[in-house]
């Protein structure tokens, strides 16, 4: 059977952790600084975090934080692991970011560095980087998160030679932004001390719309 | 030499989002690429937007890029012998 056996939800400047949030930072900060916050919390090293756009970031953390305590990355097969993320605005965040280098002609400094993520599935490939997934991957725009269709691609490579998959939404748009992302393995692999639900839609809704989030 | 180094080292840092990186860490003469720093290809273009944007100099040929772009030292000589420091 296959099961979420982590997930992650980042919201309104907090982390939740398999429903229970974990970190808050003052829901005063921007989105850069609360990431800021939130990836010295982690307590890594990783310089090329700091050179991602938002979006990378936080779809970046939020896995951090997902796969934190788990044995995921040490118990799957890495080249049968795929990355599905999903989101509604693309890239437009970073989009506009580049835009407005190249609005002015008398100013004109477009930053290859910024129009290297004007794609929305350099999100997957950070974290395919990082966590060296070599895997199936594929980026979806929907309205909102669409639980069916997120498990229904997710199954299909899993009985195609896919045995674990990082799943998720990872959205930036202004002030809108949020990333929700879940771990999913066959139990077969699966420590038996684990907390696992089976991998459908009502569990992913569940688990949505779990956290409490304070305001 | 030395005060256009360490304002090159200002602008690399502020510029390739160095965050993790002190400008009291940066061998002058260090390799930029590979090993010391350890900038990549986005870098290295970033790199050239840079004297571009705050020295006015237009790279012209791409393969020059390997020299000028050594290290910091070599990239404040550069500077300098286009007369733009």
């Amino acid at each position: 059977m296959n099961a979420i056996i982590s997930y992650a939800h980042i919201k309104h400047n907090q982390v939740s952790v398999n429903g229970e949030v974990v970190f808050r930072s003052d829901s005063a900060l921007s989105l850069p600084e609360f990431l800021s916050d939130a990836y010295k919390t982690l307590g890594l090293s990783y310089p090329k975090f700091h050179k991602m756009d938002a979006q990378c970031k936080l779809g970046f953390l939020c896995a951090e934080f997902a796969l934190k305590g788990t044995e995921f990355l040490t118990k799957v097969d890495l080249s049968r692991t795929a990355i599905v993320l999903s989101n509604a605005a693309s890239s437009l965040e970073t989009d506009r970011v580049h835009q407005h280098s190249i609005d002015d002609k008398s100013n004109y400094f477009p930053s290859p560095a910024v129009f290297v993520y004007t794609l929305p599935n350099i999100t997957i490939g950070e974290l395919a980087i990082k966590y060296k997934i070599t895997g199936e991957n594929a980026f979806f725009i929907s309205e909102q998160l669409d639980a069916e269709l997120l498990v229904n691609y997710t199954e299909t490579l899993l009985q195609s030679g896919t045995e674990a998959a990082i799943v998720g939404w990872v959205e930036v748009d202004g002030t809108q932004w949020e990333a929700f992302i879940f771990l999913v393995q066959n139990t077969e692999n699966i420590n038996k001390n684990s907390i696992f639900k089976p991998l459908n839609q009502s569990t992913v809704i569940t688990q949505y719309n779990q956290t409490i989030w304070t305001h | 030499m030395d005060a256009l180094i360490e304002k090159l080292k200002g602008q690399i840092i502020e510029q390739l989002n160095l965050a993790e990186v002190k400008p009291e860490e940066i061998n002058p003469d260090s390799p930029l690429f590979g090993e010391g720093l350890g900038l990549d290809s986005i870098d290295a273009l970033e790199l050239i937007v840079l004297l571009e944007k705050h020295y006015g100099i237009k790279i012209q040929d791409p393969k020059d890029g390997k020299t000028i772009f050594q290290s910091l030292r070599t990239m404040a000589e550069y500077i300098k012998a286009q007369g733009k420091s």
